[in-house]
């Protein structure tokens, strides 16, 4: 038989693949099956937030951190309110931090069941997913209670929260909370043991620690990797440091393991917000200081200078002292960090949005490399893309 | 919060120390606000700054957390290129800036740290810094065929182009942008805040005190 002079083969995965999570373009480089180098193409849901954040008052910027991580929406204003309240020096009310915590776990719980119901079905398990959809709506329904949205929830405000909560909400939390398990205890059972889901994870797309924090790991992904490193711990914010919890870590950093971890987070985060429904504080929800936070309804039909203060607010804005800070959170996908520079005025100078994806997607190419092409959605999968935030 | 901005700031002050000690002639401006140290280094030498900033034991910056630009087009050097690193170690932040202009490359730090080669590629395509020695310097997030850095500050809000699907042409085309209506940009310098209301003869009596 004569020598045969073999070409890799470059495949497009995407962007309207229904595993590419989105709208991701990868190219790849195939030897036979086998991935060579997978370059990913990103950018297709660019929409310039960062620019026009510089063109809107600080208020008006909020909305927009809601369509950046659409799965979990309010933990990216937490960010960008705690870099304002950082730069102006306001103390947020003990209720509005509870508040925010609460819903930042709802959050966090939104954003798994999403993720790895989706990636159960990337790998063939297709109940997960519909299980998972109901939960979600419930907790949706939690965020329009509280803020009047399901999703673009502009709930959190530089300085608390923009409304309180209305009476009866915290008790259906509560019960919400005591009936969970059950979901969590069905997904347990028909994935965490399943034979061919660990088939298609375990040992796949495997990171070291030095290769996680090499490549900009955070969350889950470098937990996985066997790094105990959760901001709410380590740097704790609002009032992270009142609840008890429990950080849970991987051992071998594969796909198995993120899957792991992340269903952990979910029991813990169901911890935390039982203890915030039970501890929630009482007092305002948002500063009491009028020329940050808009004064309350009643007091506008009555005083002039309510009045005033809230057409200032809402048309000018507040000015935020000229100076330039970052702050992270622990978005429910690794560290969401907003690094805000002001220039004194009452816009932005410079909004620079840390998305957590964008460096785990980045890492797909040398998690890829060496395995199949089936391999590449169960990797996309464990790194929970999202493309709102990654191309911002 | 404030508690948690005095818990490290004897740390913060250490390391800074440190900083200045050991890269007295690589940096030039340290100061720490709000909490978090900026460190303003020489750019031909920011390289060095980031070795020894991974690799120090009372550094160990292990995690280079981003890499963005930011314009300040009335200056000489009109581009800061900002690094934000996090140490696991020590629990500490940092934020490491150097500045150019739209000619001086900058050196890229990829061999440093895989994950700058997307933060990089991303502070070309956005600011036109340019990133010498960086493996892959193609554009990121923007169209393919894109012409321009976004988030220059001399770069319109709209953009120059507009893209639709021509039903004749059977294809995207791409178009100047037309605005049906003028893009506004309204001046909230409130008139009473900004002044300070000063009268003459107020001079005199700060002298005299």
């Amino acid at each position: 038989m004569s020598e045969q002079k073999i070409k890799n083969m470059t495949m497009n995965f995407g962007p309207q693949h229904p595993a590419a999570h989105g709208v991701l373009r990868l190219v790849l480089e195939m030897d036979g099956e086998v991935i060579e180098r997978a370059d990913a193409h990103i950018g297709l849901l660019h929409r310039g937030t960062e620019k026009l954040i510089e063109y809107k008052t600080y208020i008006q910027a909020t909305p927009y951190f809601d369509r950046l991580d659409y799965v979990a929406p309010m933990n990216q204003e937490h960010a960008y309110c705690l870099a304002i309240e950082k730069l102006m020096g306001v103390e947020v009310p003990k209720r509005a931090q509870y508040i925010r915590v609460l819903y930042a776990e709802i959050g966090r719980i939104l954003n798994h069941i999403l993720n790895m119901t989706a990636f159960a079905l990337d790998v063939g398990a297709m109940t997960p997913l519909l299980w998972g959809f109901e939960e979600r709506e419930k907790l949706m329904e939690f965020y329009e209670r509280a803020c009047g949205a399901r999703l673009h929830a502009n709930y959190f405000r530089p300085g608390g929260v923009a409304v309180d909560l209305p009476a009866g909400l915290l008790e259906d939390i509560d019960a919400w909370a005591d009936q969970f398990d059950i979901f969590l205890n069905d997904f347990d059972r028909v994935l965490t043991g399943n034979r061919i889901f660990k088939q298609r994870t375990v040992d796949i797309g495997t990171v070291t620690a030095e290769e996680a924090l090499d490549w900009g790991f955070t969350g889950p992904n470098i937990r996985a990797s066997g790094l105990a490193w959760d901001l709410r711990k380590s740097q704790p914010y609002d009032s992270y440091e009142d609840f008890d919890f429990d950080i849970p870590v991987g051992k071998n950093g594969d796909c198995y393991d993120r899957f792991l971890v992340r269903f952990e987070e979910m029991w813990q985060s169901l911890k935390i917000i039982k203890q915030a429904v039970k501890n929630m504080p009482d007092g305002p929800v948002i500063v009491q200081n009028n020329k940050v936070a808009p004064p309350s309804r009643a007091q506008m039909k009555r005083s002039m200078e309510a009045l005033i203060h809230h057409f200032k607010l809402f048309t000018e804005g507040f000015h935020v002292p000229a100076g330039e800070c970052y702050a992270a959170v622990e978005a429910p996908k690794g560290e969401f960090g907003v690094y805000l520079v002001s220039d004194g005025s009452n816009r932005p100078y410079r909004c620079k949005i840390r998305a957590p994806g964008f460096p785990h997607l980045q890492g797909i190419d040398f998690m890829s490399k060496g395995h199949m092409l089936a391999d590449v959605v169960a990797n996309i999968g464990s790194l929970d893309i999202v493309f709102g935030e990654i191309d911002r | 919060m404030s508690e948690l901005l005095s818990d490290n700031s004897a740390a913060l002050k250490d390391l800074k120390d440190l900083v200045v000690s050991q890269l007295a002639n690589e940096i030039l401006e340290t100061e720490i606000r709000y909490g978090e140290l900026t460190v303003i280094a020489k750019r031909d030498d920011i390289l060095k700054v980031l070795t020894f900033l991974r690799d120090d034991t009372g550094c160990l910056f292990k995690q280079l957390i981003d890499v963005c630009g930011a314009d300040y087009p009335e200056r000489a050097e009109r581009f800061d290129v900002v690094y934000h690193m996090l140490s696991l170690k020590h629990n500490l932040r940092i934020r490491v800036k150097v500045r150019t202009d739209e000619e001086s490359p900058v050196p890229s730090c990829v061999s440093l740290f895989s994950a700058a080669d997307w933060f990089e590629r991303e502070t070309w395509d956005m600011y036109g810094i340019f990133f010498a020695g960086h493996p892959d310097p193609r554009r990121l997030l923007t169209d393919y065929g894109f012409e321009g850095h976004p988030l220059r500050k001399d770069f319109p809000l709209t953009g120059y182009v507009e893209v639709r699907y021509d039903d004749e042409q059977k294809r995207v085309v791409y178009e100047p942008v037309k605005l049906v209506q003028d893009f506004r940009n309204f001046d909230f310098e409130s008139p009473w805040e900004g002044i300070q209301n000063v009268l003459p003869g107020d001079e005199k009596a700060e002298g005299k005190a």
